[in-house]
């Protein structure tokens, strides 16, 4: 029997696979078991009510998907009185993904969050590239990313995951600042920026011109991120980016990660939650590792390796 | 196939009919009792449209359902467009489909109406034809008002299967199809002794807004089908929304595969 519990810092969690935020909600629960997931990630919450972006929000490529979908959502107010009852259903801890446009706003979230019973941590949304500002975000730079966390550690005591972006010069750098700002892991990545056009149109597919690329295409980038901020930093790295099948979330724990987020493939494979998971723990039966945790980082630099099979 | 106690299964599916119809249609029939027993009309699937070699679209495609119902084959009638479709259409009996569903929000027949009246143009028949079934085994009479390019285009013998529904055809080819003439024949039916309890559509904006002004004018309930691209199905990634009026005059984005596809005609709004 493999032993699948991983610690996020100060969060236990009972296996290491969960969903990525935004691709992720309750209606999962009409397809499989919800509560044998390691922790539920919900979609990214934000202070106020957002409309969301103009169709089309989503374009498929030959192995992703590009979405500029816009956070829409019914506010922080509604989540902590409404949403937050449907949540309570479920038994793995919950991770509520946070968007803000200021860092007052943020701080003053987290701190409505650390008040609402049932929320077990914050995963600071710093690099959604939906957002205005021609893409721009708090992740994209380590002064802003960690100013966005710091204000968000001064203002709760929750567990405080930051999600770093790929649409940086130097992933390490933001990982430390959000390290030294106070976070407690950071998920490694966000969906890249891209673009694709309709050439009879003449004009971008996604209504709001430019989204973010996630899924399979994705996988090899942001594992490459995954593996820079493990050899960057002290705190737990969270991969995310294209994981679709148990070898892909090996891949990420190899790389440095502790737990892995699948996201996108949920869309192709709903239950390819259960199946990553089903997977890993037959993958580390067959190799003979006791624990799960015992596959993080063995294909860091320098690592000792047991032998190939 | 066990659905395990979960409303939705994602199942791998055996075709056991695939077969052309028309210059531009195609149908495909599963072999799958327990969820085709468990679909209701205006529900859908979301299919994974790979031929029987792999290839097709990566994320999946909606269809509504065709043919469904206990002892039934789970059938699906599709314009053949694009890649998704094409891949769909390549499938031969014995290939396999993955199909996630049933997903969303069907018609709903209420009890007491006798009589329904159902527009639809094109391969939006497809959407509304298990209602002509479902509505049959309660005792309803279905009428139907069929627009086309051509006779050749019609399908009504995919529409009515077994109903008993009693179909006219309205076609571009002859301008019976334009939108003054369908009107007129709504309004005599309205005004006639035939006089619809509820009516529903699919397929056509033109024929939607028409029917839409003329359900409000007399005054009877209707529902519609809506379509969208999507991305997950299952109402998690909020990328199918469409404007939907509120109860309160207010216009909300809901989605189409989770509050949808069926929604109240009055509430739609035009695409």
């Amino acid at each position: 029997m493999v032993d699948l519990s991983v610690r996020i810092g100060g969060l236990a969690l009972a296996n290491p696979v969960m969903p990525a935020s935004g691709t992720f909600g309750p209606e999962l629960a009409q397809v499989f078991d919800l509560n044998r997931l390691g922790a539920l990630v919900t979609k990214s919450v934000t202070p106020q009510y957002r409309q969301g972006n103009a169709l089309p929000r989503l374009c498929e490529t030959e192995a992703g998907v590009l979405n500029s979908i816009g956070i829409p959502g019914k506010g922080l107010d509604h989540f902590c009185t409404q949403a937050m009852a449907e949540w309570r259903r479920f038994t793995p801890p919950l991770v509520v993904s946070l968007s803000a446009d200021t860092v007052a706003a943020f701080a003053d979230a987290a701190a409505r969050l650390a008040a609402t019973p049932g929320v077990a941590a914050i995963e600071a949304n710093i690099s959604c590239p939906n957002l205005e500002e021609d893409g721009r975000a708090f992740a994209m730079h380590p002064e802003s990313a960690a100013a966005a966390i710091a204000a968000m550690r001064a203002a709760c005591a929750l567990p405080l995951w930051a999600k770093l972006s790929p649409n940086t010069a130097d992933i390490a750098a933001v990982a430390r600042a959000v390290e030294e700002a106070g976070a407690d892991a950071v998920v490694v990545a966000n969906t890249i920026l891209g673009l694709a056009i309709d050439i009879e149109r003449m004009v971008p597919k996604l209504g709001a011109g430019m989204g973010g690329f996630s899924g399979p295409a994705f996988k090899p980038i942001a594992l490459r991120l995954v593996w820079q901020c493990a050899q960057a930093v002290r705190i737990p790295v969270i991969g995310v980016g294209g994981i679709a099948t148990p070898a892909d979330a090996v891949e990420f724990l190899m790389a440095g990660a502790s737990a892995v987020q699948v996201g996108t493939a949920s869309f192709v494979s709903p239950t390819a939650l259960p199946a990553v998971l089903d997977g890993l723990a037959a993958f580390c039966a067959r190799r003979g590792f006791a624990r799960v945790s015992d596959l993080t980082g063995l294909a860091l630099p320098g690592r000792l390796r047991p032998a190939a099979e | 196939m066990d659905l395990g106690g979960f409303p939705v299964a994602e199942a791998d599916l055996a075709v056991v009919d695939s077969a052309p119809v028309g210059r531009r249609y195609h149908r495909l029939l599963l072999d799958s009792p327990a969820l085709s027993a468990a679909s209701r009309p205006g529900q859908f699937f979301h299919l994974l449209c790979r031929d029987g070699g792999g290839n097709g679209p990566y994320l999946r495609r909606p269809m509504s359902i065709w043919r469904c119902g206990a002892g039934q084959r789970l059938g699906f009638l599709f314009h053949v467009k694009g890649r998704g479709t094409a891949a769909l259409a390549a499938l031969r009996p014995g290939d396999r489909l993955s199909a996630v569903g049933p997903l969303g929000q069907g018609f709903r027949l209420e009890p007491g109406w006798r009589r329904i009246l159902i527009l639809a143009r094109g391969v939006g028949l497809a959407t509304l034809a298990p209602l002509t079934e479902a509505a049959a085994a309660q005792g309803i009479t279905v009428q139907a008002l069929l627009s086309a390019q051509a006779p050749g285009d019609l399908m009504a013998a995919e529409f009515a299967g077994a109903s008993g529904a009693t179909v006219q055809a309205v076609f571009d080819s002859d301008g019976s199809s334009a939108v003054p003439a369908v009107e007129a024949l709504l309004r005599a039916t309205f005004e006639g002794p035939a006089r619809p309890d509820a009516v529903f559509t699919c397929g056509s904006n033109r024929l939607f807004l028409l029917l839409q002004r003329l359900a409000a004018e007399y005054g009877i309930p209707g529902q519609i089908a809506l379509e969208q691209q999507m991305g997950c199905g299952l109402g998690m990634c909020f990328c199918c929304v469409r404007q939907i009026r509120a109860a309160d005059g207010g216009v909300v984005n809901l989605r189409v595969c989770a509050e949808g596809p069926v929604f109240d005609l009055q509430a739609a709004l035009a695409w």
